[in-house]
């Protein structure tokens, strides 16, 4: 491993960037030339300045009022950004804390499959995206729609994958535990859960991204915070620079999450052997 | 010729004063593949003594292994029964700890773990734990490798662990399927040793799968030598020769020339089976 080849040499650096940076060259081209207008497509550089504008705090630092720390953060960017994210972990931990016993559930025994799977099946196709209506009319406006429609888009993938796992425990681990005495609550806790955490991690991957998804999408439509609504309300202005550097934010948020959970993936399944390298 | 096959008496087990711990008795199992009846075990009578160690011989396919998952409680059988200590068996249990050709460490658990889980699940508390695994730990040569996860051991490595984990439950009985199939000459020279010693200190049953000629003669008191389906035991022979066995021996060879015979003749009807499976369809 010491002796891996730097992930960042100068020739790698140039080559990753080469492409990124034709294509801003273009954009800036395009948009200086006059032949597009501004407001349809801003230049790059407008875009930095607005993103710039965006994250740095919009009152002046007074130290009467607060630390600098908090003045600091109080840019609308970070606070549109933490919304957004309360809501993806809120949602994620609503739906996949109630998919994942009823997963367990449903894998470890024919008859709650039985019972569950045929409503399961009908409700799993319809996207999250088709409750809205439903959620303004239970849950009115503000978080608790929002919530409920990212919850409703991690609740599936978690569910199937952690099924899944349940049933394709290696029948070997069973034996063994078996033969060493495991009763019923041991060896569910201690083999068929551990046994399934690569699928049941495959799905809060899978399941996360869903609520990412959802996320900026019942932003646009219940909430007045967050970097969904931040993006709806900036086409309202026609600020189109506003509008990139806002899904430029998206996109950061997106992989910070993705990072993370990728992070915790390692972590949870640092014996697999899927991960030898 | 099958009756004339059938058990043979005639060569005494070693240990013969001590008490029989497992009993077999006219155990039969049959297994529907399709619309074909398969017999793989029949009219099996067998005992085996406290602390003998045993090894089931054959080709694939002769029965041993299901043979051995009877007495582990994993495969009841059809007919007959298995008791150990007098007990029938119904169910696996820890008095009769396994170990698998294919290991079957829990991934997820260091080799520490691994070797405490059985401890844990009897109820043992930490301190005894602690010090119980440590001591397996050493008596294999796994200290170095504690807390290790299985994927970054070699299949020797693995092996031991297994061993540890089901030494760690100090069950009377050992029954190991193929333990070494998997490993290399000289790994599997050392665990052989490794596991006669360990028997020799800690003086348990052994019933011991493999299709190893040379290994049987290696390790057992008595090689049991199965007939290909329907399994049946074709011949119980004692091996009276002091250990540390040597293969070189005249005497070694000569028991692994009349083993090879009969273990080829099942080959064989194995074989012919095999071809006039596939030319069937």
């Amino acid at each position: 491993m010491s002796q891996a080849k730097p992930r960042f040499s100068p020739a790698a650096v140039a080559r990753g960037a080469l492409v990124p940076v034709l294509a801003i060259a273009l954009w800036q081209a395009l948009s200086s030339s006059g032949l597009i207008n501004q407001v349809v497509l801003p230049s790059p550089v407008a875009v930095v300045e607005r993103w710039w504008a965006y994250l740095l705090p919009t009152e002046p630092y007074d130290p009467a009022q607060s630390s600098w720390i908090l003045w600091a953060l109080s840019g609308e960017m970070l606070f549109d950004a933490w919304s957004s994210l309360y809501r993806v972990v809120l949602g994620f931990a609503v739906g996949a804390g109630l998919a994942l016993p009823l997963g367990l559930a449903m894998g470890g025994n024919p008859r709650i499959y039985a019972l569950f799977d045929p409503l399961m099946q009908v409700l799993r196709p319809i996207p999250p995206i088709a409750y809205i209506p439903l959620s303004i009319l239970w849950f009115g406006l503000g978080n608790p729609p929002a919530i409920f429609l990212i919850a409703i888009g991690a609740f599936f993938p978690v569910l199937m994958n952690t099924i899944a796992g349940v049933r394709h425990v290696d029948g070997i681990y069973l034996r063994a535990a078996r033969n060493l005495g495991a009763g019923r609550l041991t060896m569910f806790v201690r083999v068929i859960l551990p046994a399934a955490t690569p699928y049941i991690l495959a799905g809060a991957r899978i399941g996360i991204g869903t609520a990412f998804i959802v996320v900026i999408v019942s932003e646009m439509i219940a909430v007045n915070s967050g970097l969904g609504f931040r993006i709806l309300e900036a086409r309202e202005f026609m600020w189109s620079d506003k509008i990139i550097a806002g899904m430029f934010t998206i996109g950061l948020l997106g992989l910070a999450i993705d990072i993370g959970m990728n992070r915790l993936n390692n972590h949870l399944l640092r014996w697999h052997r899927g991960l030898e390298n | 010729m099958m009756s004339m096959l059938k058990t043979v008496a005639d060569t005494a087990p070693v240990p013969a004063a001590a008490p029989v711990q497992i009993q077999v008795r006219g155990v039969e199992k049959t297994f529907a593949v399709g619309a074909q009846k398969i017999v793989a075990l029949q009219n099996i009578d067998l005992d085996i003594r406290k602390g003998e160690f045993v090894c089931l011989l054959g080709p694939s396919g002769c029965g041993k292994s299901t043979l051995l998952n009877a007495v582990a409680g994993f495969q009841p059988p059809t007919k007959g029964t298995v008791t150990v200590d007098g007990r029938t068996i119904t169910e696996p249990g820890p008095d009769r700890g396994m170990v698998f050709q294919e290991y079957a460490l829990f991934p997820w658990m260091t080799v520490a773990q691994n070797v405490a889980f059985g401890l844990e699940i009897k109820g043992m508390s930490k301190a005894e734990i602690a010090e119980r695994v440590e001591w397996l730990l050493q008596k294999l040569h796994l200290q170095d490798f504690r807390n290790r996860f299985p994927k970054d051991l070699s299949g020797g490595m693995r092996q031991r662990v297994a061993i540890a984990r089901v030494l760690a439950l100090d069950s009377p009985i050992l029954l190991m399927d193929e333990p070494f199939g998997a490993l290399d000459a000289l790994t599997r020279r050392t665990l052989q040793d490794e596991l006669l010693r360990i028997w020799e200190e800690v003086g348990k049953t052994i019933l011991f799968v493999t299709h190893s000629i040379e290994e049987s003669i290696y390790l057992a008191d008595r090689i049991i030598v199965m007939t290909y389906r329907p399994g049946t035991i074709k011949r119980d022979v004692a091996v009276d020769m002091p250990r540390p066995r040597d293969g070189s021996a005249p005497e070694f060879n000569r028991l692994k020339r009349e083993l090879s015979q009969m273990v080829m003749e099942e080959q064989q009807r194995f074989s012919q089976d095999e071809i006039r499976s596939v030319t069937a369809d």
